[in-house]
């Protein structure tokens, strides 16, 4: 067997991807992770071990805007999954019926506020929202229920949640498409089957559709998660760094951005924004695993 | 199901919640678009109403144009995302092919440590990234957005494409290679342009995240030379808050770009989504 002659060609088709890849973004995550180890002493860079998460999480100042950030962000990812997927997937489920007219130009429509920027939505919303424009105020006023108006955005209480709707009314577009396409891969057969068999109408949608798209919830559900977890875009345009009021609206994207860049009179800190970026690092990787390893592997799939 | 096709009552039911949820879904926009034409007067007194002759203004523009930057934002925004695709799209396909085409040890492995970039969101390491950027003297330059999109990008496109690839009829490659052409002519010559839907649909999920980021202009590139239209944007908004006609119109110059790239690319992007390209 005489060796076949290198083929430099595979070495050139690989190497501008893999280190883009490599010095812009695996390099860096683990430089990262590593900063998280390490504080300033004097001038110098030290090696202090767990001491950052240490500080992180027990501190009294620290841990109390860590614990609120991450608390804030699971009410943040619960109302997505609550709100997001049962409205993405009633309009999916009218979309995809075969007599239904004019589908194509309503998926398009509802699809628009996905493409827009978080700038645009989050400005958009504020200034609908605003007491001082009257735009909502007027229009719960025009159909009674004036009484019911509050600045949403400026109380502790509701702003949080009015975000979550917010970035909710953005992204419905992305799971309504998705399980779109989950229930036009289902075949006319089954449901005729079905049909035959007495299952129409609703109990034909719970019994064989639904369970039909549930891989295709579990994919929504971990990009919800993902995306949810590196949020930073629409609260500071919304809030600010402070995301007010009273970092009622604080989540992981905002504590770390503050931390690391600083702001007002606080100076930025490279070390514990870096264990901030690690905590987070480590709960998507915690999310990401328990979808494929608890979900996806144990969900049935079911050979159409 | 039979029932249905034939029920009126449903059929209106289905349409009525779907008109309810477009108008959710474009009011927002259009009250925007809609107001920035408007006086200042009009826009508090009326501002559910379509400007007339006698609100119509223009005023709200003419703040933005001679205040703000935003030919400049446009063009660096415009600069940097077709930079970032061109790079995605021709390293991404590179890598792509040499996984698909060829056997070779650590083939599995390769694609594997790619394919790691699709659930890790990039900006969990800003911190070390804006450390590189600032050591390399690259900070405040588009390169230093275009380098992040690229690696963000890579990943999934890298996943995508190899999909693709390995659909592509081996015997037309073999015969290429009979022809005397060499690997790298059969990539481009042959494989290329029959990967090219899923070219395009690989550049339209690029496109809208990387237009749309404001984390990284933020951090990587806040310089006025260098800021993009989102960032742009946003620090305009920031400072003339109370001018409402400013503010309008510069929502509204953020908001139709974007609008006229959906418009030419949507087709392309609902295929991409319902086509399973991102299961």
């Amino acid at each position: 067997m005489h060796r076949t002659k290198f083929r430099w060609h595979i070495v050139i088709f690989l190497t501008p991807a893999a280190l883009v890849y490599t010095a812009v973004m695996i390099f860096p995550l683990f430089n990262t992770l590593r900063l998280s180890f390490y504080n300033e002493v004097g001038q110098e860079r030290l090696f202090v071990g767990l001491e950052n998460f240490r500080t992180l999480f027990l501190d009294p100042i620290w841990s109390t805007q860590f614990w609120n950030a991450l608390a804030n962000n699971f009410r943040f990812f619960i109302i997505h999954m609550l709100v997001q997927n049962p409205i993405g997937v009633l309009l999916a489920a009218i979309l995809s019926h075969p007599r239904l007219r004019c589908a194509a130009l309503y998926r398009s429509a509802i699809f628009i506020p996905t493409i827009l920027s978080f700038v645009i939505v989050g400005f958009a919303w504020k200034l609908i929202l605003s007491p001082l424009w009257g735009i909502a105020p007027n229009m719960l006023d025009a159909i009674g229920l004036k009484s019911l108006f509050e600045p949403w955005l400026g109380k502790e209480a509701y702003a949080l949640t009015t975000l979550a709707l917010i970035s909710v009314w953005q992204f419905v577009g992305i799971p309504m498409m998705l399980i779109y396409a989950a229930l036009l891969t289902i075949p006319e057969e089954i449901l005729e089957a079905a049909e035959i068999d007495g299952i129409t109408g609703s109990s034909a949608f719970w019994k064989i559709r639904l369970p039909l798209i549930l891989p295709a919830l579990g994919i929504i559900s971990i990009l919800t998660f993902v995306g949810n977890f590196n949020a930073f875009d629409l609260i500071y345009v919304t809030q600010g760094a402070l995301a007010g009021p009273d970092f009622s609206t604080d989540i992981l994207g905002t504590f770390l951005y503050r931390t690391f860049f600083g702001f007002q009179l606080q100076l930025g800190d490279t070390y514990m924004g870096s264990a901030i970026a690690g905590a987070m690092f480590a709960i998507i990787l915690l999310g990401v695993c328990v979808y494929l390893f608890g979900i996806q592997s144990r969900m049935r799939r079911y050979q159409l | 199901m039979s029932k249905a096709r034939t029920n009126l009552p449903i059929s209106l039911a289905m349409h009525t919640v779907l008109i309810v949820y477009t108008l959710i879904a474009l009011f927002p926009v259009l009250v925007i678009l809609l107001n920035s034409f408007k006086s200042r007067k009009a826009i508090f007194r009326t501002p559910l109403e379509l400007p007339n002759s006698e609100t119509f203004s223009t005023v709200g523009y003419d703040t933005v144009l001679s205040q703000g930057n935003f030919f400049l934002y446009f063009q660096n925004s415009m600069v940097v995302t077709i930079a970032s695709l061109f790079t995605i799209l021709l390293f991404g396909s590179m890598a792509a092919y040499a996984l698909s085409e060829y056997r070779f040890r650590g083939n599995t492995l390769m694609g594997l440590y790619l394919a790691l970039g699709i659930m890790i969101p990039i900006r969990i390491g800003t911190v070390a990234i804006l450390e590189m950027m600032v050591a390399t003297g690259l900070v405040n330059t588009l390169y230093a957005l275009i380098l992040v999109y690229v690696a963000q990008g890579l990943p999934l496109a890298i996943f995508i494409l190899t999909e693709f690839m390995r659909q592509v009829s081996q015997d037309l490659k073999n015969a290429g290679r009979v022809d005397g052409l060499n690997e790298y002519q059969i990539f481009f010559r042959l494989v290329l342009p029959l990967v090219r839907p899923a070219l395009a649909t690989v550049a339209v999920f690029n496109m809208i995240p990387i237009w749309n980021d404001l984390w990284f202009p933020l951090i990587l590139a806040p310089g006025e030379e260098v800021k993009t239209l989102t960032l742009g944007s946003q620090v305009f908004i920031g400072q003339y808050v109370t001018n409402w006609n400013a503010v309008l119109s510069a929502l509204s110059m953020a908001v139709i770009p974007v609008l006229i790239l959906y418009t030419i690319f949507s087709r392309q992007l609902i295929r991409g989504l319902t086509s399973g390209a991102v299961k």
